[in-house]
């Protein structure tokens, strides 16, 4: 068991970076790494986001869904679930816990709509995780779109000390950055299977 | 029953149980607003500049609305305007906005200042600045690649010749290029124009500051003697003016052997 969340939690912060490798959240990704305060604020948002749906969202599919044979909708009822839960936690944060909803403000219900959410969700009931397995997959593929952010607030701080041709100005170096970075996440490629016995 | 009535009571009742969920949330959890907020908040511009000291209008807005210490005219880009309808919604007596332009004071452009080495290094000011203080042979000279420029959020100060110039007619005051300049030698300044600016930073004494730049103050005094109402005075080395007392009169603009006095 320990070996299995392990291996979930190393394939999804590097082998399978959410942001890096396979290309989801790509907007908030260019959108809130430009200072590292909102980066943090961000990604903190999107841990706490991913682990509550993959348990809400794997417990509506177990005793909900697959009784009634209604996988086919996983798409629309996930979409809705987490919805109304993101919801739900944004009232109840801004009740009891005020310093939390300070700090996560605004991209708590930035992040709902983004297809990272509902991709991890997706992916625990097509791996048929156990619940535990999805919440350490919900939550090790929030740390690595955390780890992505990060990386990439700091390599953006680089671009903008330097000064690029004007027509890459702005936008265009920030996604050739990018691409960049992602290169190098290909590096894990291969290690977890070794590492973990695939 | 067949597969789609399942497929549509299924779906209704997850949204039926999380809509009621909401709504027994919204109503039992809902922490009340403050009403003053939104009508504060619409009485702002939304430029979001930080003059005012908070964190955005929201933050500004937010500030009014929660205590009645906070001041009714801070908001510079919004002027007496936005002081005004802001403090019609407090219910107290409208204060006039001190209009405050940026100033450079500095005037050692490409011609009049000196170098001391020749930079090659990354086109920054702050870059530019770690190095021995920057290749201008003035400490306090504006380094010219333009930090403020790209700083400024309303397009009002340029680079023009090596050195940053502020355009008053466009400048709101917010004070980002005051501390983006890594020299510090931008300032912020009532706005009126008949008020005299010692426009250079330099507090070398008078030769050391000739030899640097061909417009920097030197410590003559020529001013404080021309000076009728006791209001500039020379202290370290750089003519220093007290604006309670200075009529905007101009004799020491005259009197200036260097052009370091100017009337903004």
């Amino acid at each position: 068991m320990l070996m299995k969340a392990l291996s979930i939690m190393f394939v999804m912060i590097f082998t399978q970076n959410y942001v890096l490798v396979q290309f989801l959240g790509i907007c908030p990704f260019l959108g809130v790494s430009k200072k590292f305060d909102s980066a943090i604020g961000m990604s903190g948002a999107v841990v706490f986001v991913m682990t509550l749906a993959s348990a809400a969202t794997w417990t509506i599919y177990t005793y909900v869904m697959v009784p009634n044979n209604l996988e086919y909708l996983t798409t629309i009822i996930f979409i809705l679930v987490i919805a109304a839960l993101v919801q739900f936690v944004e009232i109840f944060l801004k009740r009891y816990m005020p310093p939390l909803y300070q700090a996560l403000g605004v991209y708590l219900p930035l992040i709902t709509t983004n297809c990272i959410v509902l991709a991890a969700t997706i992916l625990n009931v097509d791996n048929s995780y156990t619940f535990l397995e999805s919440c350490v997959n919900g939550f090790s593929a929030g740390v690595g779109f955390a780890l992505a952010l990060v990386i990439f607030c700091g390599v953006r701080k680089a671009v903008e000390n330097a000064r690029p041709p004007k027509c890459f100005e702005g936008l265009p170096i920030t996604l050739v950055a990018a691409a960049l970075t992602s290169l190098t996440f290909m590096s894990f490629t291969g290690m977890a299977e070794k590492l973990f016995g695939g | 029953m067949n597969g789609v009535m399942i497929a549509v009571s299924v779906l209704c009742a997850i949204g039926a149980v999380c809509a009621l969920i909401l709504v027994v949330a919204s109503k039992y959890m809902s922490v009340p607003e403050n009403e003053r907020f939104p009508a504060i908040r619409a009485c702002l511009p939304g430029a979001n500049c930080g003059a005012c000291g908070y964190a955005g209008c929201d933050g500004y807005a937010n500030a009014l609305a929660e205590g009645t210490e906070t001041r009714t005219n801070l908001c510079v880009p919004g002027a007496s305007g936005a002081a005004k309808a802001v403090a019609e919604v407090m219910g107290v007596a409208a204060e006039e906005v001190v209009r405050q332009v940026a100033f450079v004071k500095c005037n050692g452009d490409c011609e009049k200042a000196g170098h001391k080495y020749e930079y090659e290094g990354i086109q920054t000011c702050s870059a530019a600045n770690i190095l021995f203080s920057g290749e201008w042979a003035c400490p306090n000279s504006c380094m010219g690649y333009g930090d403020c420029e790209r700083a400024c959020p309303s397009d009002a100060i340029h680079v023009v010749n090596g050195v940053a110039v502020v355009n008053p007619a466009v400048c709101t005051g917010c004070g980002i290029c005051t501390r983006t300049c890594p020299k510090h030698i931008i300032s912020l300044r009532r706005f009126a124009e008949d008020r005299v600016q010692v426009r250079c930073s330099n507090t070398q004494t008078g030769g050391v500051a000739r030899k640097a730049c061909s417009t920097a103050c030197i410590a003559c005094k020529k001013c404080e003697k021309t000076c009728t109402h006791d209001a500039i005075h020379v202290v370290d080395n750089l003519a220093r003016i007290d604006y309670d007392k200075c009529v905007g009169c101009g004799e020491c603009v005259e009197q200036c052997p260097n052009g370091v006095l100017v009337k903004l």
